[in-house]
C-alpha cells in the first residue's frame, strides 16, 4: 500500500489534513462535483490552457483541476525547504565551479566527458559570470514523497521550469470557491509570487543599471505550450511581454520596439531554450530568439534569467550525481535524498537494468514532459522489449530508478474520495538570497494506479497548503 | 508599448469587425434571397463580392449557391474572412496582447471564441441561421460592452478604435462600390420595386434601414443613401464617422506620444474631403471611381500608422 498523505491505515486524517477533513465530511459529495465543474469553467472561461504538440485538433486543453488540496504540515514543510535551499545553493555553486575553474572534476567527483560532451553544456559561457553571480534565478524542484518524513527529489529544474501559473490560479480559484476553508485552515500565502519574482529579477539586474531596471518576459509566442502562464507572469509583474522580434541589439544593449522606438531592456526573464537565445551563438535558423544577445550578455549589459547553460545542472545524467554535488559545495551530507539512479551508460549497470526493466522506471536524459520514458511495472511485454532495444542502441542516453512508491493524495470523484499518486513542485527564486515560496504545484495522476504525473499524459493539478505551524 | 501590441490591438479589432460585418452581409444576402422571386444566386454573388472573397469563393466551388456561399462565409477556414477564421483571428490576436487587456475584455472574446466555434463545428441548416446571426451579433457586441466598460482610454484603447473604424471604412465603402450601379441616376429602374428591395439591402447590410427612415424621408433615393453611408456624420457606419472617430483616436495618441506624423496629416485630410464634399459631386465625379480611391486611400492610412507606431520589424 502506498502511504497516503491525507488518510492512516485505519481511515484516520493525519495531523495536517484534520480541519479539512472535518469540513469534508459535513459536505456532500454532489454539492462538491458541482463545484469542481463551476471550477473548470472558470478555467476553461479564463483561457488557462496549454497546448499538447503533435495533436492538431485539441490544440489548446485544460489541465484538470482537483478541488481536494495537498496539504503539507509545516514542520515537514521545514524540512523541504531547507533541503532545497541546500541543494539551489549547490547547483549554483556547481554552475560556477563547471563554468570557470572545474575544480569538481580536478577533484574527480564528477567525470569531465559527462560535462564537455553534454549539449546542455555551453561553451560560450566559459569563464562568464552572470550579474549578482546568480544563474539559475527561478527552480522548480520536483519532489516526490513515499512516506512519513520520506522526500525525495526527482528533478531539479533549473532551466526554465513552469507551471507556477497554475500554483497560483489554483489557489485562487480555491479561496473564490471555498472561502470558509481559508479560515479554518492557516494556509501559507503563495499569492505575493509575481511580486516577489519582480523583486528578484530586479535585484539582479546588471551592475551598469542605474535607476529602475526595466524587465520583460520572452516568449515563443502564443502557440507555445506555456504562453499563458508567460502572459500571465508577465500580466501579474507588470512587465512587457516580448517574443523575439521585438527585439534588437542596439548600442551594446538589447532593445525591445515599442510604438515610441526602441527602448532598452536591463533583465529579460526568458521561456525561451537556449539553442534558440540566439541565431548567432546557436542555432541559426532560430527566430525566437535575439540576433547577437549573447554579445550584450558577455558584456554585462543584460542579465538573462535563467542563465544560459544551466541546463547542465538539472540534466538527467548529471542527477546521479547531485549528493556528491551538494557535499562537495556545501560540505554538508544532502538534507533531501536522491531516487537511486543507474547510469546505464555504464555496462555492468546496463545489463541490470535490462535484467530488470519490469521494476524499474527509465528515462531518456534529455527528455522532459514524461515524453521517452518507460514505466516498468505498468508496461506490456512488447512495450518492454521495444524499449530494450533502444536501451541497447544508446545506453547512454537513459537513466532508470527504482519505481518509487508515490505517496497519494485523495482526489473528488463521483463516489466520494479516491486515492492517486501526487508529485510536488515548489518554486524558488535565486537573487541576493534564496526565497522559497511555501506551496508548489501538486500534479496528480488521475487515473486509479498510475504514476505519470505529467499533464501532457493525463495528469491534473491541485492546490497545495502549507499550514502555518 | 510595443509595436507589436498596438498591431495585435489594431489587429484584434479589425477581426471582430470583420466577423460582425461578414454576419451582416449574410443577413442581407438571406433577406434578399427571401424577398426575390426568382434567382437569388446575383445577390449571394454581390455578397461574396462585398466580403472581397468572390475569386476565391469561384476557385473553391463550381456555382454560387445560398447554402454554399453561406457555409463559406460563416465557417470556411479557407476563408480568411468568413465568421469563424474572423474570430478565431481576433482571439488569436487578444491572446498575444492579454497582457493590454482587462480580464473582462479578454474573457468576453475567449467565450464569443468558444462559443461560436462549437456553433459553427458543423453546417448550419437555414432555419437555425437567425439564431447564428444573432449569436454572432450579441458575442461581438459582449465583446465591445466589455471593451468600452473597462479599459482604460490610453493607447491601447486608441490603437483599438483606430483598427476598428480602418475596418468599418473598408467594409462600408466596399458595399457601396459592390452595389453603385444601383445608386447610379439610371432612368430605367428608378422607382422600380426591384430597386427598392436593392436599395433596402444594401441598408440592411450596414443595419441601416431603420435609421434611413429617421434621418431622409420615407422612400429610398440612390443620393440619400449614399450621402447617409459615405457623409452623414452622425451614422455610426459612415465613412465620415469612421473617419472622425479614427482622427480622435490619432489626436489622443498625438498628445500622448507629444508627436503629430504623417499618418495624422493624411486622415485628417481625408475627413476633411468628406466634411466638404457633397453628395451630388461625388455622384458627378462617379460613385464607383470615389469608392476605389478610397477603399485605397484606406488602406494607405492604415500602413502609415502601422509604420509610424512600428507595428511590424523593419
Amino acid at each position: 500500500m502506498p502511504f497516503d498523505e491525507m488518510l492512516t491505515e485505519d481511515s484516520l486524517p493525519r495531523a495536517p489534513y484534520k480541519g479539512y477533513f472535518n469540513w469534508h465530511s459535513e459536505q456532500k459529495t454532489s454539492d462538491l462535483i458541482k463545484k469542481s465543474q463551476d471550477a473548470e469553467n472558470i478555467f476553461r472561461k479564463t483561457g488557462i490552457t496549454f497546448a499538447v504538440y503533435g495533436k492538431e485538433d485539441s490544440s489548446e486543453r485544460l489541465i484538470p483541476f482537483d478541488i481536494v488540496p495537498r496539504i503539507i504540515s509545516g514542520s515537514e514543510w521545514r524540512k523541504l525547504a531547507q533541503g532545497i535551499e541546500q541543494r539551489v545553493m549547490a547547483l549554483n555553486a556547481f554552475l560556477d565551479d563547471i563554468y570557470h575553474k572545474q575544480e569538481i572534476i580536478k577533484a574527480g567527483r564528477v567525470p569531465r566527458a559527462l560535462i564537455e560532451k553534454n549539449d546542455a553544456f555551453l561553451p560560450e559561457m566559459i569563464g562568464m559570470r552572470p550579474p549578482g553571480g546568480v544563474y539559475t534565478h527561478i527552480i522548480g524542484t520536483d519532489i516526490v514523497r513515499t512516506g512519513e518524513g520520506e522526500f525525495y527529489v526527482l528533478e531539479d529544474n533549473a532551466r526554465t521550469p513552469s507551471g507556477v501559473s497554475y500554483m497560483l490560479e489554483n489557489r485562487e480559484t480555491m479561496m473564490q470557491m471555498f472561502p470558509e476553508l481559508f479560515h479554518l485552515n492557516k494556509v501559507r500565502p503563495v499569492e505575493n509570487y509575481p511580486k516577489l519574482l519582480r523583486q528578484s529579477l530586479a535585484a539582479v539586474a546588471p551592475p551598469g543599471c542605474t535607476g529602475k531596471p526595466r524587465i520583460a518576459v520572452l516568449t515563443p509566442g502564443i502557440f507555445n505550450s506555456a504562453f499563458y502562464e508567460h502572459a500571465y507572469l508577465a500580466d501579474q509583474m507588470g512587465v512587457e511581454l516580448v517574443e523575439g522580434s521585438d527585439l534588437r541589439v542596439i548600442n551594446g544593449k538589447v532593445a525591445m520596439r515599442t510604438t515610441l522606438g526602441y527602448e532598452a531592456i536591463d533583465v529579460l526573464y526568458r521561456r525561451v531554450d537556449d539553442d534558440f537565445l540566439d541565431p548567432l551563438s546557436f542555432r541559426p535558423d532560430s527566430t525566437l530568439g535575439v540576433p547577437g544577445i549573447m554579445d550584450v550578455y558577455r558584456a554585462g549589459n543584460i542579465t538573462i534569467a535563467n542563465a544560459p547553460g544551466t541546463g547542465i545542472a538539472d540534466d538527467k545524467a548529471i542527477y546521479s550525481y547531485m549528493p556528491e554535488i551538494v557535499e562537495f559545495y556545501t560540505g554538508q551530507k544532502p538534507i533531501l535524498e536522491n531516487v537511486p539512479t543507474y547510469r546505464c551508460s555504464e555496462p555492468d549497470t546496463l545489463a541490470y537494468v535490462l535484467e530488470h526493466l519490469a521494476e524499474l522506471v527509465v528515462k531518456e536524459v534529455h527528455g522532459s514532459g514524461g515524453y521517452g520514458m518507460l514505466v516498468g511495472p505498468a508496461a506490456s511485454k512488447r512495450e518492454r522489449t521495444e524499449f530494450a532495444a533502444k536501451l541497447r542502441a544508446r545506453p547512454g542516453n537513459y537513466i532508470a530508478q527504482p519505481t518509487l512508491s508515490l505517496s497519494t493524495v485523495p482526489i473528488l470523484v463521483k463516489k466520494g474520495l479516491a486515492p492517486r499518486h501526487v508529485d510536488l513542485r515548489p518554486f524558488v527564486l535565486v537573487s541576493n538570497k534564496i526565497q522559497i515560496i511555501p506551496g508548489g504545484l501538486t500534479r496528480v495522476a488521475l487515473k486509479e494506479g498510475s504514476l505519470v504525473v505529467n499533464s501532457s499524459q493525463g495528469g491534473g493539478t491541485k492546490d497545495t497548503w502549507v499550514l502555518e505551524d | 508599448m510595443l509595436g507589436r501590441t498596438a498591431n495585435g490591438l489594431f489587429w484584434m479589432f479589425r477581426y471582430i469587425e470583420r466577423a460582425e460585418n461578414t454576419a451582416r452581409l449574410i443577413d442581407a444576402g438571406l433577406r434578399m434571397s427571401l424577398t426575390r422571386m426568382h434567382g437569388h444566386e446575383e445577390e449571394w454573388e454581390s455578397v461574396l463580392r462585398s466580403s472581397g472573397v468572390f475569386n476565391a469563393y469561384s476557385a473553391a466551388n463550381p456555382q454560387v449557391t445560398g447554402p454554399d456561399a453561406i457555409n463559406y462565409l460563416l465557417r470556411d477556414k479557407s476563408n480568411p474572412s468568413s465568421v469563424l477564421s474572423a474570430i478565431e483571428a481576433a482571439r488569436n490576436n487578444g491572446r498575444m496582447v492579454r497582457t493590454a487587456l482587462t480580464r473582462e475584455a479578454w474573457e468576453a472574446t475567449n467565450e464569443c471564441y468558444l462559443d461560436i466555434k462549437a456553433k459553427l463545428a458543423r453546417k448550419i441548416s437555414g432555419d437555425e441561421m437567425p439564431e447564428i446571426i444573432n449569436t454572432i451579433k450579441q458575442r461581438t457586441g459582449l465583446i465591445r460592452g466589455a471593451f468600452h466598460g473597462t479599459m482604460l482610454r490610453n493607447e491601447i484603447y486608441n490603437f483599438s478604435r483606430i483598427g476598428t473604424f480602418i475596418e468599418r471604412a473598408d467594409n462600408t465603402s466596399r458595399i457601396l462600390d459592390v452595389k453603385y450601379y444601383v445608386l447610379l441616376p439610371a432612368v430605367s429602374y428608378v422607382g422600380s420595386s426591384l430597386d427598392n428591395v436593392q436599395w433596402e439591402s444594401i441598408l440592411r447590410s450596414v443595419s441601416a434601414h431603420r435609421s434611413y427612415g429617421w434621418v431622409y424621408d420615407d422612400d429610398y433615393k440612390p443620393a440619400n443613401i449614399a450621402d447617409f453611408l459615405i457623409l452623414n456624420g452622425r451614422m455610426p457606419r459612415s465613412l465620415a464617422y469612421c473617419y472622425d472617430k479614427i482622427n480622435a483616436n490619432l489626436t489622443y495618441l498625438e498628445r500622448e506620444y507629444g508627436e503629430r506624423t504623417s499618418c495624422h496629416e493624411i486622415a485628417a485630410a481625408t475627413l476633411g474631403m468628406l466634411r466638404e464634399r457633397e453628395i451630388q459631386s461625388i455622384m458627378d465625379f462617379g460613385l464607383h471611381e470615389f469608392l476605389q480611391d478610397f477603399i485605397s486611400h484606406n488602406s494607405r492610412v492604415a500602413a502609415e500608422i502601422a509604420e509610424v507606431y512600428r507595428f511590424y520589424q523593419d
